[in-house]
C-alpha cells in the first residue's frame, strides 16, 4: 500500500512540475467554457442547468484524457526507468493503480475547476445541483475509463504518440458504441443480440444516464468495470511486452 | 546469495544466454565480464526479475525470483544498465521516493538517506532535477538508489561507466567496501575493473559461460604466466643465447619499443636463467619483469576463439 502510494505521489508531482499539466488546464477550460457558450446555447436556451457543458464534455475527454495517459507507461519504458520500477518491490497491479490513480485525481482537479460554471448558473437560477452533483460524478467515471484505456494502451508501447492515437481509438469506439452510425454499420452483417451488446458498451449512454440524474448502480458499476479491465489488459501488456 | 541454475533466455529463435550456471556468495565480488552483445544485461536483467527466464531457475538471498518476487526484489539492490533515474525528479525527491517504495520510514529513512548521500558525495546535487546532471553523477544516483535499503545482494550492471577516473577508484573503493558481507555481481567489459574490485570472476560471450576463476587463476592462463620481459640495448647475441636455454619456448621482440620477451615452456621457471644470462653477458638492462599474465589476453582468446572454449 505504502509503494503504491509512493507511486501516485511521484506521479502526481511528476504532472505539476511539468507546464504541461498547467497548458491541460488551460486548454481544457478555455474548451468547456467555448462548448457551453457558443456551441451549447448557454444563454440562449434561458434554462439554469449545465446540460450544455455535460453534453459536450465526453468529447472533449476524447481528446484530452488520452494526452493525460499516454505518458505513464510509454515514457518508462522509453527513458529505461520501467526496468528500476519493476525491479523495486512493487506489484504491477500496484504500479499501475498508482499511475492511474494519480492521473485521476489530476483529471478531478481539472474537472473541479469548472465550478465557476456551477457558480454562474446558481446566479441565474435555481438549478437542481443534486443532478448537477450526479453529472459531475458520471463524467468523473467516464474520464476514469477514458483514462484506465490509456493506462493499459500506454503499457504496450515506448512511444507517447502510438499510445495517443491508440487510446483515442478505441475510445471512439466506446463513444459511438450505441451511436447509428456504429449501430447501422453493424446491424447489417452482426446477429442483432451482439449489435445491442455491443451498444451496451457505449459510455454515452451509461454517461447519459447519470447526468440525467440518476446514480443507477448499473452504469456506476459498467465504468468501474471498464475501469478494472483495461488496468488489467495494461498489467498483462507489461508482462507480455517486458523487454524494455 | 545470488544464484543462477541454467538460467537461458530467447530472443526469438536466438539464444542469447545459454544454461548460465553462477553463484555469488556473501562476502563476493564477481565480475560478469564479456564483450558487448555477450548477454551480460539479459543476465542480470533474469537475475533482477526484470525479464522472464526461458528456462533454469534464479535466486536472490534464497527466494525464487520467479515465485516470490516480492522478497527477492526487498533483498536486492539494482543498478539498471544506463542507470535509468527520473530526470525531472530532485536527486533528493528521487532518492526519498525509492525510499518510500522500499518502506524505509521515520529515523531509518532518515539515516540511510544520510548514508548514502554521503557516501556517493551527492551533497551539491541534492536539490537539482536529475536530468541536468553529468553522466557521472546520474550513475551515482543509480547507485544510491541501490544501496539505499542497505541490502544483502547488489546487482550492478557496468557501474562505473561514464566516471572519470577519480570517480571510478572511489565507485569501487565503495564496492569492495560493500562486499564484506554482501554479495555483488557486477557486469563490465573493462578489465583493469576486475583486479581492482572482483574476487572472481565469470567470462561470458555469446550467451555462455566460458570462466569461473580468480582473478590471479585468470593470469595463470595466459601465455605471459611466467613470461619475463625486458629493455636492453644491444641485447642481439643475449636473446640467441635465452632462446636456447631449455625452459624457453620462445622470444618475442616488440617492434616500436624493443622490449624483449621471454615465453617459458609451460610449468618452466625461467626467471633466474634468464637473469644471468643477461648478467653474464654484461646486458645494460632500463627494465626487467616477471609477467604474472595478462588477462586481455586471456580474454581474447576465451571470447574469440570457441574452440579454445571447449
Amino acid at each position: 500500500m505504502s509503494a503504491l502510494l509512493a507511486v501516485l505521489r511521484r506521479e502526481l508531482a511528476a504532472y505539476l512540475v511539468t507546464p504541461v499539466a498547467y497548458v491541460f488546464i488551460v486548454i481544457f477550460l478555455a474548451l468547456a467554457g467555448a462548448f457551453t457558450f457558443y456551441l451549447g446555447d448557454f444563454y440562449s436556451r434561458g434554462q439554469a442547468d449545465l446540460t450544455p457543458f455535460f453534453t459536450y464534455l465526453p468529447w472533449l475527454f476524447l481528446v484530452l484524457v488520452p494526452a493525460v495517459a499516454m505518458r505513464l507507461w510509454a515514457e518508462e519504458r522509453r527513458s529505461g526507468t520501467l526496468e528500476l520500477l519493476l525491479t523495486l518491490p512493487i506489484g504491477r497491479g500496484a504500479a499501475m493503480l498508482g499511475k492511474f490513480l494519480a492521473a485521476w485525481a489530476f483529471i478531478a482537479l481539472a474537472l473541479a475547476l469548472t465550478f465557476p460554471l456551477w457558480l454562474t448558473v446558481n446566479y441565474l437560477g435555481h438549478p437542481d445541483n443534486g443532478a448537477i452533483l450526479a453529472a459531475y460524478c458520471g463524467s468523473l467515471l467516464m474520464a476514469g475509463a477514458l483514462l484506465a484505456i490509456g493506462t493499459g494502451l500506454s503499457a504496450a508501447t515506448r512511444s507517447q504518440v502510438v499510445a495517443f492515437i491508440l487510446t483515442e481509438m478505441v475510445g471512439l469506439g466506446y463513444l459511438l458504441a450505441g451511436h447509428r452510425l456504429v449501430q447501422g454499420l453493424v446491424q447489417g452483417w452482426l446477429p442483432p443480440g451482439v449489435a445491442d451488446a455491443l451498444a451496451g458498451f457505449s459510455f454515452i449512454d451509461h454517461y447519459e444516464a447519470i447526468a440525467r440524474g440518476v446514480l443507477n448502480a448499473d452504469d456506476i458499476a459498467f465504468f468501474v468495470l471498464t475501469i478494472v479491465c483495461w488496468l488489467g489488459a495494461g498489467v498483462l501488456l507489461l508482462e507480455l511486452t517486458e523487454t524494455g | 546469495m545470488i544464484e543462477a541454475e541454467n538460467l537461458s533466455r530467447r530472443y526469438g529463435g536466438m539464444l542469447v544466454v545459454d544454461a548460465l550456471n553462477l553463484r555469488v556468495r556473501a562476502g563476493e565480488v564477481v565480475g560478469l565480464l564479456g564483450p558487448n552483445g555477450a548477454g551480460k544485461t539479459t543476465s542480470l536483467r533474469m537475475l533482477a526479475g526484470f525479464l522472464a527466464p526461458s528456462g533454469g531457475r534464479a535466486r536472490i538471498g534464497g527466494h525464487d525470483v520467479e515465485r516470490r518476487p516480492h522478497a527477492a526484489r526487498c533483498a536486492l539492490g539494482y543498478l539498471p544498465e544506463g542507470a535509468p533515474s527520473y530526470g525531472e525528479m530532485s536527486v533528493l525527491g528521487f532518492l526519498q521516493f525509492v525510499a518510500r517504495v522500499r518502506r524505509l520510514s521515520g529515523e531509518r529513512r532518515r539515516s540511510r538517506l544520510d548514508a548514502v548521500i554521503q557516501q556517493l558525495e551527492l551533497d551539491d546535487v541534492l536539490a537539482l532535477p536529475i536530468e541536468t546532471l553529468s553522466k557521472g553523477y546520474r550513475r551515482r544516483v543509480g547507485l544510491a538508489q541501490a544501496i539505499l535499503h542497505d541490502p544483502p545482494v547488489l546487482i550492478l550492471d557496468e557501474p562505473t561507466d561514464g566516471l572519470d577516473p577519480n570517480q571510478k577508484h572511489a565507485a569501487r573503493a565503495l564496492i569492495r567496501g560493500l562486499a564484506h558481507d554482501r554479495a555483488i555481481l557486477i557486469s563490465t567489459h573493462l578489465l583493469e575493473e576486475v583486479p581492482a574490485v572482483c574476487s572472481r570472476v565469470a567470462v561470458i560471450a555469446r550467451g555462455r559461460l566460458l570462466a569461473d576463476a580468480t582473478p590471479a587463476e585468470l593470469e595463470r592462463r595466459s601465455r605471459y604466466h611466467g613470461a619475463v620481459s625486458f629493455s636492453a640495448r644491444g641485447a642481439g647475441p643475449a636473446r640467441a643465447a635465452i632462446s636456447l636455454l631449455p625452459g624457453v619456448d620462445t622470444v618475442e621482440v616488440d617492434a616500436p619499443g624493443g622490449r624483449v620477451t621471454v615465453f617459458p615452456k609451460p610449468g618452466r621457471a625461467i626467471l633466474a636463467e634468464v637473469q644471468g644470462i643477461l648478467a653474464a653477458q654484461r646486458v645494460e638492462v632500463s627494465e626487467f619483469a616477471l609477467e604474472r599474465g595478462r588477462l586481455d589476453d586471456v580474454f581474447r582468446r576465451l571470447t574469440a576463439d570457441p574452440a579454445e572454449a571447449a
